[in-house]
């Protein structure tokens, strides 16, 4: 199957940087202890604060670096790549392959996805463990429903990321909406903190935002926040900004391409 | 020869650096409109950082036995150092990169220290977007510390020793790309990884990690000490009050540390050539 | 004293391998370059040729003053390259042909202004040899185009001009005229005779195309496996190396291989024929008896690829 074959391409590709993954993990790991401490201090402050207790809190931060770099939070991923073919008019030659672009993508992003997650997902996440008490899921459900979740939220943010390199079509260069998006994504997706503790009509705005799709709800999935039918929602709000986005991303590139072939770039 | 120069007249490389980083300013800044666009962005992206911890305090009254000005003091002596030093020297980042591309042999035949050449190369002034927004923080927590002359004084040591202690952290630790290049996400461990830290009191941390904090890797000297002092509070893990006073001491530390690993990374290269 | 001074230099490099699938690892010591010993005088041009991989780039990185040579004499200008760095830097050009020098997203005029910070170029002089180097390297029109969208020859006009604005006593040239066609490598070559004219620049030249070492240089020095193989003038190493010129002739018909002193037929192919003769022959004699016995509708000689000639005159030597 073709799609799988670009998966893992990617997913090979990636696995090529060993200096740099060992470096991430050292890094991702780091921050995963500074912000246990400092959440560690929060919850000693008010221990119920968000509905979560000190496990809870901590787990949530080793989910968080686990995810930070397989959703490509602050942007790069596959994206990047696009990004860049588009400024140098390489992609021209994307959009006459018979796969389409967005697929084609897409497919390469879940293979270095699926990378990260093995690698600087799940390495930090070990270091956590032996460092700090962490939650396992409760129930296999939750596990389940973890597993699903990751990757949607793989494909949320790859839609993000998507329309963010697409605005190259028109702006040449996009570092500018490159920062500012992650920027957004950092704060929106509750990885500079839990979405829980966001007050009053902030927190309805930020967990209803594609954004919390990619932390925070895996993350309380994780947790056993979401159970029965309202685990079988967290999902759907997951696939609905997913179907959106791609669909939005499906718009962009028509005009885009109309853009390219039209004006030859 | 040339690092003797260098040592009598430092002003030498920072004239370089000077000019350099000014027709850099120039060349940015025929661009307005972009240019004003991406200060505005980085100061919106900052400024939400902040509002990251504003938000914990809706949950709570104080952490770890700060409250949020005092927290803010911290932040903003914290925030301005790693800004001062990123957009002075941030480009040092990239020395894997440099050297993957053979940029790093093209500085070699340019008679300017390579130091400078690194730091001043794309030299941005959209980083002002990080000070300014820390400066703001800074100046709001304020009226948390009861001013004498001696504390003001405290506070410029603080914002010096802070950018000179980053300045150090980045490229102490950015030299490790000299061995292995794509490991350039090392250094932000310590560099971005030493800001998020500070940025909280240390008596959040187990008393072994602030002493660590202290003698081992000095970043408590970024802003922990000079603003107990600020604050008039007494050492919470009962450590000497003289180490308050320390600040310089450890940036200097730190700056020469630096200097003598990046002059090792260099000859490292120039003997192996990769 | 010689302006370039290099007795017996040395470069080794530790190259670590996996054997046994990767649980054992080697440490191997290669010899990049050995035994290497020559002198350059003021205002030679010099054409450092040889293989890929035969040492030419790791010699010039070592009289840049980027490498550290192992072991040897080894002095620019009188300076001790790797030691003097800095002060080496204010004397020498040096072109990468592959990698510019100058900056991608800045306009070519910014590049130079940068330059000359760097090299603290006095404004009057900088000046006029800015407006000297544009001149003669038509660049005026590209003064305000960023590198990034300047045409490959433009690029290398641009890193020309760049490496030459604090008039260097030397200029290191990594294959200059790579990638160019042939109007801008002629214009290239006569720009650098003249360089070397007027101002009496030393020329090192490394570089895959005779032609460049035809039009420039007095002497080659080939390098191979590490060490210098032939060092004298160009005429002397075709000599050495046996190498041939080609000419082709297109016949108006078929004919049976054309018998002519002096050359031999190679390949017929149709009426196209392939003649080879000596390097240091003229060709004249040869055309004006094949134009005389035969009916010619086109000619044309090739010169001897630089790999040929020193594959001849490696197997002869060895």
């Amino acid at each position: 199957m073709l799609y799988v074959a670009i998966a893992t391409r990617a997913f090979r590709r990636y696995s090529t940087y060993r200096a740099a993954t060992l470096a991430g993990v050292f890094t991702n790991s780091v921050f995963g202890v500074i912000y246990s401490f400092a959440y560690l201090a929060l919850w000693d402050a008010n221990p119920t604060a968000g509905g979560y207790d000190k496990v809870d809190a901590v787990t949530y931060v080793w989910l968080g670096q686990a995810l930070l770099m397989t959703v490509a939070l602050w942007g790069g991923g596959t994206t990047d790549d696009l990004a860049e073919r588009i400024r140098s008019g390489d992609v021209a030659i994307d959009l006459y392959r018979p796969v389409g672009v967005i697929q084609w993508y897409l497919a390469a992003d879940l293979g270095r996805a699926a990378y990260h997650l093995l690698t600087r997902g799940l390495a930090p996440t070990v270091v956590g463990a032996v460092l700090f008490q962490i939650a396992m899921p409760d129930s296999p459900a939750a596990a389940l429903g973890f597993l699903v979740s990751v990757p949607l939220a793989v494909v949320v943010s790859f839609g993000l990321r998507f329309l963010v390199a697409s605005t190259a079509f028109w702006l040449l260069d996009a570092t500018g909406a490159r920062t500012l998006s992650g920027a957004l994504a950092i704060f929106f997706s509750g990885m500079a903190l839990p979405l829980v503790l966001f007050p009053g009509w902030l927190g309805i705005l930020a967990e209803s935002l594609p954004w919390s799709a990619m932390i925070q709800v895996p993350n309380d999935i994780w947790l056993g926040r979401h159970t029965g039918v309202d685990l079988l929602g967290a999902l759907a709000f997951q696939a609905g900004w997913a179907v959106v986005l791609l669909a939005a991303c499906w718009l962009v590139l028509a005009r885009a391409t109309r853009k390219v072939v039209v004006q030859g770039g | 020869m040339a690092d003797l120069a260098t040592l009598v007249r430092p002003w030498h490389p920072l004239a370089r650096y000077g000019e350099i980083a000014r027709l850099w300013i120039r060349a940015e800044i025929s661009y307005p409109a972009s240019f004003a666009m991406l200060v505005v962005g980085s100061m919106l992206i900052n400024a939400l950082d902040f509002v990251g911890i504003a938000i914990m305090f809706s949950s709570i009254d104080q952490l770890g036995g700060f409250e949020l000005r005092e927290i803010a003091l911290l932040y903003g002596a914290t925030g301005i150092g790693i800004g001062v030093a990123d957009t002075l020297i941030g480009s040092v980042e990239r020395i894997g990169e440099y050297v993957r591309t053979g940029r790093l042999d093209q500085m070699l035949t340019k008679p300017v220290p390579l130091l400078v050449q690194v730091c001043s190369d794309r030299f941005t002034l959209r980083r002002l977007g990080r000070i300014t927004q820390a400066t703001v923080v800074l100046v709001w927590a304020l009226p948390v510390v009861d001013w004498t002359p001696s504390r003001v004084g405290m506070a410029l040591v603080m914002v010096l020793s802070s950018s000179a202690l980053f300045f150090g952290l980045f490229v102490l630790f950015s030299c490790i790309q000299f061995w292995t290049t794509d490991a350039n996400e090392f250094a932000n461990a310590f560099t971005y990884g030493g800001n998020t830290l500070t940025q909280y009191p240390l008596t959040i941390f187990p008393r072994e990690l602030a002493i660590a904090l202290t003698v081992v890797l000095p970043i408590a000297f970024v802003n922990w000490y000079p603003c107990l002092y600020l604050l008039g509070r007494p050492d919470p893990f009962g450590l000497p009050e003289w180490l308050q006073f320390c600040s310089p001491l450890a940036a200097a530390v730190v700056v020469t540390a630096a200097l003598l690993v990046w002059r090792t990374g260099v000859r490292h290269y120039t003997s192996t050539g990769s | 004293m010689a302006l370039i001074d290099v007795q017996d230099l040395e470069r080794t490099f530790v190259v670590r391998r996996k054997v046994d699938g990767g649980r054992r690892r080697l440490r191997d010591e290669v010899r990049a370059v050995h035994d290497l010993t020559f002198s350059v005088e003021a205002g030679e041009m010099v054409g450092y040729i040889g293989p890929n991989g035969a040492g030419k780039s790791t010699t010039i990185k070592m009289l840049t003053g980027i490498l550290v040579p192992t072991a040897g004499h080894l002095r620019v200008a009188g300076l001790d390259p790797s030691k003097d760095r800095v002060a080496l830097a204010r004397r020498i050009g040096v072109v990468f042909g592959q990698r510019t020098t100058l900056w991608w997203d800045l306009p070519l005029r910014d590049s130079f202004a940068l330059l000359q910070k760097m090299y603290r170029i006095p404004t009057e002089r900088y000046r006029a040899n800015l407006e000297r180097f544009v001149e003669l390297l038509d660049l005026r029109d590209q003064l305000d185009t960023p590198v990034r969208q300047l045409s490959l020859g433009q690029r290398m006009r641009g890193d020309i001009t760049a490496a030459l604005l604090h008039d260097p006593e030397i200029l290191y040239l990594d294959e200059p005229t790579i990638g160019l066609d042939v109007v801008s490598k002629g214009r290239l070559r006569e720009f650098l005779r003249a360089l070397n004219a007027e101002r009496g620049t030393t020329l090192v030249l490394t570089t895959h195309d005779l032609q460049d070492i035809e039009a420039l240089c007095d002497r080659v020095i080939v390098i191979d496996h590490g060490t210098a193989v032939f060092d004298g003038p160009l005429p002397a190493l075709h000599a050495q190396g046996g190498s041939t010129r080609t000419l082709v002739v297109d016949l108006v018909d078929e004919a049976p291989a054309i018998e002519v002193p002096g050359a031999v037929v190679r390949r017929v192919e149709g009426p196209r024929q392939w003649l080879s003769f000596p390097t240091e022959a003229s060709a004249a004699p040869i055309v004006a008896a094949v134009a005389a016995s035969y009916d010619v509708a086109d000619l044309s000689i090739q010169e001897p690829d630089i790999e040929e000639v020193i594959r001849d005159l490696y197997s002869r030597g060895a």
